[in-house]
């Protein structure tokens, strides 16, 4: 069975890097494919690679990752200035992270437009395909 | 606010040291993309002598190598700096991987253990470098999120970026892939098993480097 679990951004954006980390990272241990509402910072992307590999185990063989974002490419600049602010105000909640155990996804495959997550619910089963289209701005 | 004061701070102390000593130029990538083979080939070109052992079995660099004082000159231009090899990044290890490459299940659980320590070390590294080249496979799809978060790493810290597109020696390789998912970098295709096209990886090193 395949567990999706929704994270509103407020449901990480009072904790710590850390914090968000751990929590992410407890869920896709748990076998839980995370479905973030917005993304992490880039650093906080690095970090997350960095405590999966702490943890790796032969139970435990590391995650994937995605993150669907859509940049609006005709904004304006003060359309631009206006949502980076926003973003530092209040967190990135645009997009969506994709976070899933490595023994559970198989593979995800992106293109600018869409995303598929290829499953497996154990080794040498023939993977599942479950699809996920970016909606345009 | 202080993340920002901290960048500028970093990258001010890096140009600082960048005159004054060797500046560090990491090569970083996901595993299996090349980037031993550049360093040999880069270190043989100019030193004389290989770097690392390379393997078709990802994973094979678990360490970060550093080769010292390396010259590279084009013209009367002359570029020096220390290489530093490190190991490719992911986010998921599986021994059963290498089993299925062929090693044996002790090697293998051995091989996972120290790759797992190299992720990290690649990742604690980012911040000792002043220039990376992104080395990427060719022949694979670029829109990974290891790639996007190590170029996206690289882009908060101010660090020069170079891409390769290495393998182009392979018929599925396709540089124009890697230009469309990272269009604010200068991509250099190149084979550096064979080296071709390596002149002009010189050349844009220097751009970015010099």
């Amino acid at each position: 069975m395949l567990t999706l679990q929704l994270v509103p951004y407020s449901e990480i954006e009072a904790l710590s890097s850390v914090g968000r980390i751990r929590k992410l990272l407890n869920l896709a241990k748990d076998n839980k494919i995370v479905l973030l509402q917005g993304r992490l910072r880039k650093e906080e992307e690095a970090e997350l690679i960095k405590a999966t590999m702490e943890e790796i185990n032969d139970d435990f063989k590391g995650i994937e990752l995605s993150v669907i974002y859509s940049e609006a490419k005709n904004e304006d600049f003060f359309k631009k200035v206006r949502t980076g602010f926003m973003n530092v105000l209040l967190g990135d909640r645009q997009g969506l992270t994709i976070i899933g155990p490595a023994n559970v996804i198989k593979k995800i495959k992106k293109d600018p437009d869409k995303i598929q997550l290829f499953t497996s619910e154990s080794k040498d089963k023939i993977a599942k395909k479950v699809g996920v289209k970016k909606s345009r701005k | 606010m202080i993340d920002y004061l901290k960048k500028f701070m970093n990258k001010v102390i890096r140009n600082l040291f960048k005159r004054k000593s060797h500046i560090k130029l990491g090569l970083y990538g996901p595993p299996n993309g090349g980037k031993t083979t550049l360093a040999n080939r880069v270190c043989k070109d100019w030193l004389g002598e290989e770097m690392g052992v390379t393997s078709p079995i990802a994973h094979e660099t678990r360490e970060i190598q550093i080769k010292e004082q390396v010259n590279i000159k084009s013209g009367n231009k002359e570029l020096s700096f220390n290489l530093v090899d490190t190991p490719g990044i992911s986010t998921r290890i599986d021994y059963e991987d290498f089993v299925k490459a062929g090693l044996p299940a002790l090697q293998a659980k051995k091989r996972a253990r120290e790759a797992t320590k190299g992720v990290i070390d690649a990742i604690k590294w980012l911040d000792e470098m002043d220039v990376v080249v992104v080395v990427l496979d060719a022949t694979k799809d670029p829109y990974t999120q290891v790639n996007i978060t190590i170029i996206g790493n690289l882009q908060a810290r101010d660090i020069p970026v170079l891409i390769v597109a290495n393998k182009i020696d392979l018929k599925r390789s396709t540089i124009k892939k890697i230009q469309n998912a990272f269009p604010q970098y200068e991509v250099i295709g190149i084979s550096a098993k064979l080296g071709s096209n390596v002149d002009k990886f010189y050349e844009a090193l220097f751009a970015v480097a010099g």
